[in-house]
């Protein structure tokens, strides 16, 4: 196992500690990719899972977790980050205690989900789109539909999805997410 | 049902009977209701006669495509001298569309017993649930319900006695909607980007890991096991305008009607009925001004188009658009259309896949100049150059994220020009232009 460390600073700056890199499919984690094995008739296919399981320990996944991933299914750093980078779900860098996803896709758009989006940035004093707040808690991210378009406005904090959400709402929700 | 409302009569509920009903959710509560005997009669009979049988019923894909079932089926190689796989695609992700989130999230047994009879028709010994990412409950509660068809016989290596094995695998999508098609879905469950292939070779050729391989819809799979028990001339009498669409059609409808939600109708229902009278009609005070039938991927409708539609595959096209994924999105005279077609235009942009220039170019180019039509600086010349790229962008890429880019535009520009102008005529005055 490669031990680089970890970059633990937001948005790719510098870091601002080194801890050596703790591997992810250690115990529990890597039984439950093994568990999976049998289910697909290449190890390739288990990347996808694999990064789920990353992302659910870490809460983001790194470089160094990308080069583990690949090492344990035999997949080179670089092939790994491709797809990693493919999908919008999985986060390259560290994002707040809760990630708030709302979608702005014209079902909802023409619904008024603008106007919850503006309600949700105001009350997590994110400010801009993608950023995280001052105090480490939230990152909100505008997002293409989400499947639930006639409760405008649907949003997903962390794995919660949360539909019929509007800019009055919105305090008493992100109350819940401390 | 259109839930979360109550059914109204002037639905055929089938698939959507149970919704609301967390009864249905578990294995018993699901034999309960008659569950599991359409795929006990299927595992009965010969693989080739579940194909006849979906044959005759004229059942046909519910993704969008509208390719007939059967057929489909047939196409897989007779012979299961390698493995075989179908591929349950769950990622619905086409703006307007929410309906196969409802039968995973009520009737997901209904799912598992419409996969495991395709199974068997197509020799498949594994079932790929591809869910997307962002289907965290409908996940939770398919995971539930696959466990108990495990615990119960219903999956794995001897299904219901009749020495069959047939697996089942949920497995995660991340955030991309292009894994919907079919050919991206498969790379993706390979470990790899979303990329869709060229065709051929066709999945039933070469599929997952090279294999054959079918591809359905959720709402396509959970129609099965009704066909099943009922028979296909039963299903085929479902039929009100066109004897080639049969059946009902779960309609997903949003945007501005008083209660949006999932209906579902017998395919040839007219639009008018279900508008103004299983969803209550227009917000108070408002009319129809247009209406996207097919998710977002299709031409536009006007409301004189609207009102004279069928809801079947034919009835759609001769109103002027396709029934797509029928994900309708319902806009009344407080919109902006030049916005919401900017929008889409936005949504097409950051979701393809970046292989063909086309489409890489052309849906970020055409929403670059919607954006600045919008902020009123516009050029006379920017309508026909949204034409011109739109043209440009149709037939031409390896799949059809690219067409449904321009569907949208050309069809808003045709019907709702004076919405253009009147943006492009603000751009004429001194005052915007030195703005
Ligand atoms: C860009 C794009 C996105 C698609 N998204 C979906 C989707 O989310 N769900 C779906 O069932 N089909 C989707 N399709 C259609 C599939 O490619 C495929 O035709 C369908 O799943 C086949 O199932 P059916 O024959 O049962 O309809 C999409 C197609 C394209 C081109
Ligand atoms: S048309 Fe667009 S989404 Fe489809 S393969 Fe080409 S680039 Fe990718
Ligand atoms: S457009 Fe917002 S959920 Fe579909």
């Amino acid at each position: 196992m490669s031990l680089k460390s970890e970059q633990t600073s937001a948005h790719g700056g510098v870091p601002e500690t080194t801890a050596p890199y703790q591997p992810v499919f250690v115990g529990a984690a890597r039984a439950e990719l093994e568990r999976l094995r049998p289910s697909y008739p290449t190890m390739q296919a288990l990347l996808l899972p694999a990064l789920w399981i990353i992302q659910r320990e870490r809460g983001w996944i790194s470089e160094a977790a990308m080069a583990e991933a690949g090492e344990v299914l035999k997949l080179t750093p670089a092939y790994v980050k491709g797809v990693v980078t493919f999908y919008t779900m999985y986060h390259t860098h560290p994002v707040g205690r809760h990630f708030i996803q709302v979608c702005t896709t014209s079902p909802c758009s023409i619904c008024g989900s603008e106007e919850t989006l503006a309600a949700i940035l105001r009350y997590t004093g994110c400010g801009e789109l993608g950023a995280t707040s001052s105090d480490g808690r939230f990152t909100v991210i505008e997002v293409e539909c989400l499947g639930a378009c006639g409760f405008v406005t649907p949003i997903m904090v962390d794995d919660d999805f949360i539909e019929s959400v509007t800019p009055e709402r919105v305090p008493d929700i992100l109350a819940r997410y401390p | 049902m259109g839930f979360p409302y109550p059914s109204d009569p002037r639905e055929t509920v089938l698939l959507s009977k149970y919704f609301g009903d967390a009864g249905a959710r578990s294995y018993t509560g699901w034999t309960e209701r008659g569950g599991y005997e359409g795929v006990k009669t299927a595992l009965g009979m010969a693989p080739e006669a579940v194909v006849e049988e979906m044959k005759a019923s004229g059942l046909r894909g519910r993704g969008g495509a509208g390719f007939p079932t059967g057929l489909k089926w047939s196409l897989m190689p007779k012979k299961a001298d390698k493995p075989h796989y179908l591929v349950c695609n769950a990622d619905e992700s086409e703006p307007g569309t929410f309906k196969d989130r409802e039968i995973m999230r009520w009737t997901p047994h209904a799912l598992i017993e419409g996969c495991l009879i395709a199974a068997h028709a197509i020799r498949a010994e594994r079932i790929y649930i591809y869910i997307r990412g962002e289907y965290t409950e409908p996940l939770a509660i398919m995971e539930r319900a696959v466990a108990e068809a495990y615990a119960n016989g219903a999956a794995g290596e001897n299904v219901f006695g009749s020495g069959t094995r047939i697996d089942v695998t949920l497995h995660r999508g991340a955030g991309a909607y292009i894994c919907g098609e079919e050919t991206a879905m498969l790379n993706s469950l390979e470990g790899k980007r979303g990329n869709p292939r060229i065709k051929p070779p066709y999945p039933a050729q070469a599929g997952v890991f090279g294999l054959p391989t079918t591809i359905n819809n959720v709402e396509t799979l959970a129609a099965v096991p009704h066909i099943m028990v009922r028979g296909a001339a039963w299903y085929k009498s479902l039929s009100l305008s066109n004897p080639k669409s049969t059946g009902t059609k779960l309609i997903s409808v949003c945007g501005h009607v008083a209660r949006p939600g999932n209906y579902e109708v017998t395919m040839g229902t007219p639009m008018r009925e279900l508008i103004y009278d299983m969803c209550g009609g227009m917000r108070p005070g408002r009319t129809l001004k247009a209406v996207i039938p097919g998710g977002s991927s299709v031409p536009i409708m006007n409301a004189e188009e609207a009102d004279r539609c069928l809801l079947d595959y034919e009835g759609v096209v001769a109103a002027g658009s396709m029934l797509g994924s029928a994900g309708m999105i319902v806009m009344d005279d407080s919109t902006d259309m030049v916005r919401a077609i900017w929008r889409l235009a936005k949504f097409y942009a950051h979701e393809s896949c970046a292989q063909c220039t086309q489409c890489r170019e052309g849906t970020a180019w055409t929403t670059k100049i919607l954006e600045r039509i919008l902020a009123g600086l516009g050029k006379e010349s920017d309508l026909q150059l949204l034409l011109d790229l739109s043209e440009n962008m149709t037939g031409k890429t390896i799949c059809v994220l690219s067409d449904s880019c321009a569907a949208p535009i050309v069809s808003g520009i045709q019907k709702f020009r004076g919405e253009f102008d009147a943006y492009l005529a603000k751009a004429r005055t001194p005052a915007m232009a030195t703005a």
